[in-house]
Formats: structure tokens, sequence, C-alpha cells
């Protein structure tokens, strides 16, 4: 008798929390009032929001194909790809992007927000840049470093740099300054033992062309650092001071004037590490060639927020049609069985915004979609709880019976809908894989609401005392 | 209450056969509009700020682009949705600087697909049509096992299968009528939605499938028609409560939900009022037709 109230008061408990979660202003506002009022310090609700697809945000999809041809390691190929896109992506500036391997030689990348398409393209399409640097002479080091601090002033102050004489002179790299030799005469590189020691090195082939200026640059360069930049970052700073010098683990100095268009890049790293620095190499040496998107899709901001606020208001129709529905035909299980649905509607909200589930138009709909089919558990319990007080069993016994006899159905028709989402999850496509995602959500959160909530709902409130008002049920 | 379903099961068996062959002409006459999912090609939705030019004209600056077929279709008040070959970003550019030279215009979206990707598609769309089918058969022969009589469990897998069908020809017969009368596509959602309707009308039959077997496994397997008819008026007020709950929430995403799911709800109603009336009048009836027919046969 007391267990049941207790499993009651469980059950609300988690809807409040849930239905807080999904929406806490309320909570928030009456937080703020109260601790106004009597001078309290009740803290806000967890604050947590949903993330919406770009199709409900605006943003840019672009898929790439990559020409995998020539490529014997073509995941490593395709990580290195990857990892050169994200970069320039970081340096775009863009909020949460996201960049996936798709299958074997598609690239995925999602850029919310990103209105400017054009430019985004032609950033991710260059090939990745390569380049050797060789040292700068001590007067221009200084000079550079003057005009960054100058610059920095008048950024502090607020100004206007642009304003500063040569300003862009501050935007070099003190240090360094590039040569005639890049990414576009590597031929190779790999990752080779040395056969003393034992550790890994970095070996770096060039081209015919590239053989000659290498061997011009290090016989200019003996004794002095060259670094390697990725797309203006150099890739073996390992101090992380913006210098690559002596004190840099794996700084490539130049021991000896290099012919033959052969180098080998020594130094204390792992195997791990100088994998990764191969694979950036290789991507920046063969660029993987990926052309123009093959299918881009953009969504500006306003078509995206109309299409939230629609997919939400077709969702409270839905749910006020289903629920007014259940109550007519079903009166006070229907009454109980539509709190459990928006309990049930809470608990499947706060659940996508917990993990978090990207949630798509699609996924709205698939959403929606299970609002009406989350009953259906609920229509086969009370058929069949009716049958049997025709049949003249007690309430609760024919609520007892009710549950017990729906079962076998209501799980083999769900375990049906499982298994096509799981179909549905064959598609790469990201629509299909939104709505099978939280149609399936969905449908197991409604085997638990609709079965252990209802069922205590029943229990508490139809009771004994309620055999005396059977129209009610 | 008790009607008598099977009495008139040859009644359903002819609307059955008008309903699906009415389909399968809809299919081969006017065949099946693919969206650029699956074709390749681009599409753009624009909205003009202060008026929209009329189709002749959009089409006609859009001309020396040689951008294949264009198809201007208006929405809304001010807005229109280009259809055309598949263009790169540059000229996509170019497309949208003219069009403002016509009249002031704001970009809703803008897709492209190329040819491949299409290709792909079409492949994973009939080889999870195939799989979700052989799936839930082979869930129902499974579930079923256990009632081997007096029809076996296989049968019940068969019969639902040809409930499948039909459930999921009608839409796609709709669709083809509307691809001819309204330009309607055959997009990603629908394809999503004809899948869900594979899940869902097979619930119905389920349902219905789960009564007779344990009215079987209650009184006894003599009287297999009147068992079946028993169940199914038994499920009936579950059937139309449940389609019905679904299509309260369909309706709403139809009428309210906006454009892109407008179609993707309108294939699932129509999927599930055809599973609806599937599940009710045809896999219960054949079933019983198909045991009479064995019983004839072990008479002889």
């Amino acid at each position: 008798m007391s267990q049941k109230y207790l499993i009651f008061i469980g059950v609300i408990v988690l809807a409040v929390l849930a239905g807080n979660f999904v929406y806490p202003d309320y909570f928030n506002k009456g937080a703020d009032f109260l601790n106004q009022k009597f001078n309290l310090s009740i803290p806000h609700f967890w604050t947590k929001s949903f993330i919406f697809g770009l199709d409900l945000q605006g943003g840019v999809n672009l898929t790439y194909q990559a020409d995998l041809n020539n490529v014997t390691d073509k995941s490593g190929a395709m990580q290195g790809l990857r990892d050169v896109i994200e970069r320039r992506i970081n340096m775009f500036g863009v909020t949460e992007p996201v960049v996936q391997i798709q299958g074997q030689d598609r690239l995925v990348v999602e850029l919310p927000g990103v209105t400017n398409v054009q430019d985004a393209i032609k950033m991710i399409g260059e090939t990745p840049h390569l380049e050797f640097l060789e040292q700068r002479p001590e007067a221009e080091t200084q000079q550079i470093i003057d005009k960054i601090k100058e610059v920095q002033k008048v950024q502090k102050e607020n100004g206007d740099i642009s304003k500063v004489a040569d300003w862009q002179q501050a935007l070099q790299n003190p240090h360094f300054k590039p040569t005639e030799l890049t990414g576009k005469y590597l031929s190779k590189v790999n990752v080779v033992f040395s056969q003393t020691t034992y550790k890994p090195q970095i070996e770096i082939i060039f081209n015919k062309e590239g053989e000659k200026l290498f061997e011009q640059i290090t016989e200019k360069n003996i004794k002095k650092p060259l670094a390697i930049f990725l797309d203006g970052g150099s890739i073996i700073d390992t101090s992380g001071d913006g210098k690559i010098d002596a004190q840099d683990l794996y700084a490539p100095i130049v021991q000896d004037k290099i012919t033959g268009g052969r180098a080998v890049i020594t130094g204390d790293m792992s195997t791990q590490k100088a994998n990764e620095i191969a694979r950036r190499l290789n991507s920046g040496a063969l660029p993987v060639k990926i052309g123009s998107p093959i299918s881009q899709q953009t969504v500006g901001p306003t078509l995206g927020a109309v299409s939230l606020q629609k997919s939400l208001l077709a969702g409270i129709y839905g749910l006020l049609a289903v629920v007014l529905f259940m109550i007519l035909i079903y009166r006070l299980p229907g009454v109980l069985a539509s709190v459990a649905l928006i309990i049930y509607v809470a608990i499947t909200l706060s659940l996508f915004k917990f993990i978090p589930v990207t949630l798509s138009l699609a996924g709205i709909g698939g959403f929606i979609l299970s609002i009406g089919m989350a009953v259906d558990a609920n229509i086969l319990i009370f058929a069949r709880m009716k049958e049997e007080i025709k049949q003249g069993k007690g309430l609760s016994l024919a609520t007892e019976e009710g549950f017990k006899r729906a079962w076998p159905s209501i799980r083999d028709s769900n375990f049906n809908s499982l298994i096509v989402c799981a179909i549905l999850f064959i598609f790469s496509t990201s629509f299909i894989k939104g709505f099978a995602l939280t149609l399936s959500m969905g449908i197991l959160v409604s085997m638990f609401s609709a079965i252990f909530i209802t069922r205590i709902l029943l229990m508490v409130f139809v009771g004994q005392r309620l055999e005396k008002f059977e129209w009610l049920l | 209450m008790n009607i008598n379903f099977i009495k008139y099961s040859i009644v359903y068996y002819i609307l059955f056969g008008i309903f699906v062959i009415g389909s399968i002409l809809a299919l081969s006459i006017f065949g099946l509009k693919f969206g650029i999912e699956f074709t390749g090609g681009s599409i753009m939705e624009v909205n003009f700020i202060d008026k929209r030019p009329v189709n002749d004209e959009i089409s006609k600056a859009l001309l020396n682009f040689n951008l294949g077929e264009i198809i201007v279709q208006p929405t809304g008040d001010k807005g229109a949705v280009l259809k055309f070959k598949g263009i790169d970003e540059t000229v996509h550019q170019q497309i949208l600087l003219k069009l403002s030279e016509l009249s002031k215009v704001d970009e809703r979206s803008f897709e492209y697909i190329g040819p491949s990707i299409g290709q792909e598609l079409k492949q994973k769309t009939m080889l999870s049509m195939f799989l979700a089918l052989l799936a839930i058969t082979l869930y129902i022969a499974f579930a079923f096992r256990k009632v081997s009589r007096p029809v076996s469990s296989w049968k019940y897998g068969i019969t639902s299968l040809i409930a499948l069908f039909h459930d999921i020809l009608i839409p796609l017969g709709v669709f083809a009528v509307l691809g001819k009368l309204y330009n309607v596509e055959i997009t990603i959602p629908i394809i999503a939605a004809l899948l869900t309707i594979l899940g869902f009308s097979v619930h119905d039959t389920i349902v219905i499938f789960d009564r007779i077997r344990e009215n079987i496994l209650r009184k006894g397997m003599g009287q297999f028609q009147e068992t079946v008819n028993w169940s199914l008026n038994q499920t009936l007020g579950r059937s139309i409560s449940t389609v019905f709950t679904t299509l309260l929430v369909l309706l709403s995403i139809f009428f309210f939900g906006g454009q892109t799911l407008k179609y993707f709800s309108l294939a699932l109603i129509i999927g599930i009022t055809s599973g609806a009336y599937s599940s009710i009048f045809i896999a219960g009836p054949l079933l019983v037709s198909w045991y009479k027919r064995d019983e004839k046969k072990s008479m002889d």
C-alpha cells in the first residue's frame, strides 16, 4: 500500500525535474522572486539548451568527395584532410562546426550560422599549404617584434590599428621568413626508424625541383633551424613559444648542405607524434583532391526560425488533440493517460537536451509522430480493461488483467517499429537518421510512460472508491 | 455487437484489387517524380521582398546561365522555389545577383546535390525497403511460431506481407498522381515516411493476429472463421482509436508544420489509413480464405 504511493511520489518528482529541465524559466523566475522577497539564495535550475540542426538554426552543409585514386593509406589521407579542414574552419571562427569522414572517401562539413558560403567553400577547398621557412636576420626580427608591440598597444586603447604605419608587418612571423620551397615540391613523407637508436624519424622526400631548392636553402642555413609551417602554423614547435629553435625538441636544425632531395628530422619523439607529423606533412604534400562540394545545403536563418516555430506549433496542437480525444473516449483513465503522455513529452525532451540529440526538422517530426503513437499502448490496455469489466471482474482485477493481456501486443508492435528505425539508420542521410533516432527514443520512453506511469496513476487514483462511479471509466 | 467481417470478404478483396491496380496503373502511366536528392541538381528557395516577378520573367533572367530546364514554383505571397541542374557556388552567387536585379531578394535556402549521391541513395532506398519487409515478415513468423494450428505461422507472415505491399503501394500511387498534377516529388522525407508506414501498419496487423492467437489458445482451434471474426470485433475499437490519435498529430503536422514536413505527413496519413484498412479487412479475412482453401483441398 505504501509502496505504490512512494513510486507515485517518485514519478511526480521525475516529472517535475524533467519539466523544469526542459523549460526552466518559470522555476528561475520563481526562485528570483522568492530570493528577492525573503532574501534567500535559491539557485537557478540547471540550464542547458537544445541543440538544433542546420535546417532549424540556419547554416551550410557541404559534402566533399576525395580523390583517393593514387593513395595507398586511404584512411590516413582522409584523417589528414579532416585535420587540415578542421583547422581552417577554426580559423574562420565558426561556432560548433562539424567535420566528419563519411564512408570511405566523403567528408561532411557543417557550418552553423555561416552565411558567406562562397568564402567558406574557397577556404575549405584550398590545397593545404605547406611551406619551409628560414630564420630572419636579427634586425628584421626586432623590427617585426616592435611593430607587433605597437599594434597591440593601439588595440588595447581600442584604436584603429590600420592607422599604424606598415601595420601588416605585425602579421608576419617575427622569427622566420618564407622560402620558395613549399608543399608543392614534396613527394612523400615517411616515418622511419633509426638503425642505431631505433627511435622514430621523419623522412622527407622532395621531387626534382624541390631537391634543387632544398639544396640551396640548406646550404644557406647550415647550423640554423628550418621551420616547417602547415597552413600558417608550425607543425613542430614543441615548446609552443612561436619560435622554432634549439629549444624545440624536434626542431630540424640543418646539419649540413643536403643533396639528393632527402631529409630526415630526428629528435626525441614518440612514434605517435612522428606519425601525426608525417600525416600532416603528407596532407600538405599530397593534397587529397576534393574539388568543389558534391552536395551543398544552405538554409537561411529566417527559414530555420520559421520552420522551428511551425513545427513546435504542430506539436502543441497535435498533443492537445490527442489529450482531448483520450479524455472524451476513455474518461478518467483517459485523463490519467494524458497525464502520462505529458510526462512522456517532458522526459523525452529532457533526454534530447541531456544526451544531447541534435534536433532537426525531421527529428521533431519523428517526435511529434511518437506522441500520437505513444498512447497506443494505453488504448490497448484500456480496451482490455473495459472487456474485463464487462465480463464482471472487479476494478483492480480488471486493471491487472488489462495490463497483463495487452503486454504481448505492445511488445511485438513496438519491437517492429524499432526494427524499422534500425533499418532507417542504414541511410547516411541526416534527415532520416534524425527521424529514426527521435522516433526510436520516443518508442522506448513511451513504453515506460504508457505502461509504468499510467499503471501507477491508475493504482493510486482508481482504488476501490471508484467502483461506484463506473460512468467515469 | 458482433459485426460479421468475414461474410463480406469478397467485397474487401475487390476494393483491395481496385486500389492496388489503380496504384500500379498510376505508377506505370505517370511514374514517380524523384526529387533532386535522387536525380542530382539544384533547388533554391527565395523570397522577394517587394513583389514577386512572374515566372516567365524569372526564367528569362536566368536563360544565360545555361541551367537546363528551369522550374519556377511560386510559394506563399512573395516566395519562389527554383529548380535547375547542378551548379557550383560561383554560379549560385551570380544567379542571386541576377535575381536581385529583378526585385530585391532574400535567399531562404539553397541545395545542390551531385549525381553520384543520387544513385547511391536510390540503391540504399531499395535495400532498406527490402530489408524492412524481410525483417518484419521474419519477425511475425517468429512471434507466431507457437500457433501452428490450424494455420501455420509462416502464413501469418505472408498475409501481413501482402497487407504491407498494399500499404506501400497506395501512397506511391497517390504520389504518382500528385507528381503528375502538382509536381510533387519523392524526396528523402517521403522515403522515411514510407518506411515508417511499414512499421506502423504492421502494428495493427500484429494486434489483430495476437488476438487470434490468444483466442485460439483459449478456446481451442475449432471454428477458425468465428475465432478470426470475433478477434476482429474485439480489436476494432483499439484499431480505430490508435489510427485516429496518430492521424490527429499527423494532420496537425500537415496543416501547421510547414513546407518540409507537409508531404512527409501526407504520405504517412495515406499510408496509415490504408494500413488500417488492410489490417482489418484484408489480413484477417485472407487468413480465413487461405484456411478454407487448404481445408477444401484436404477434403478432396
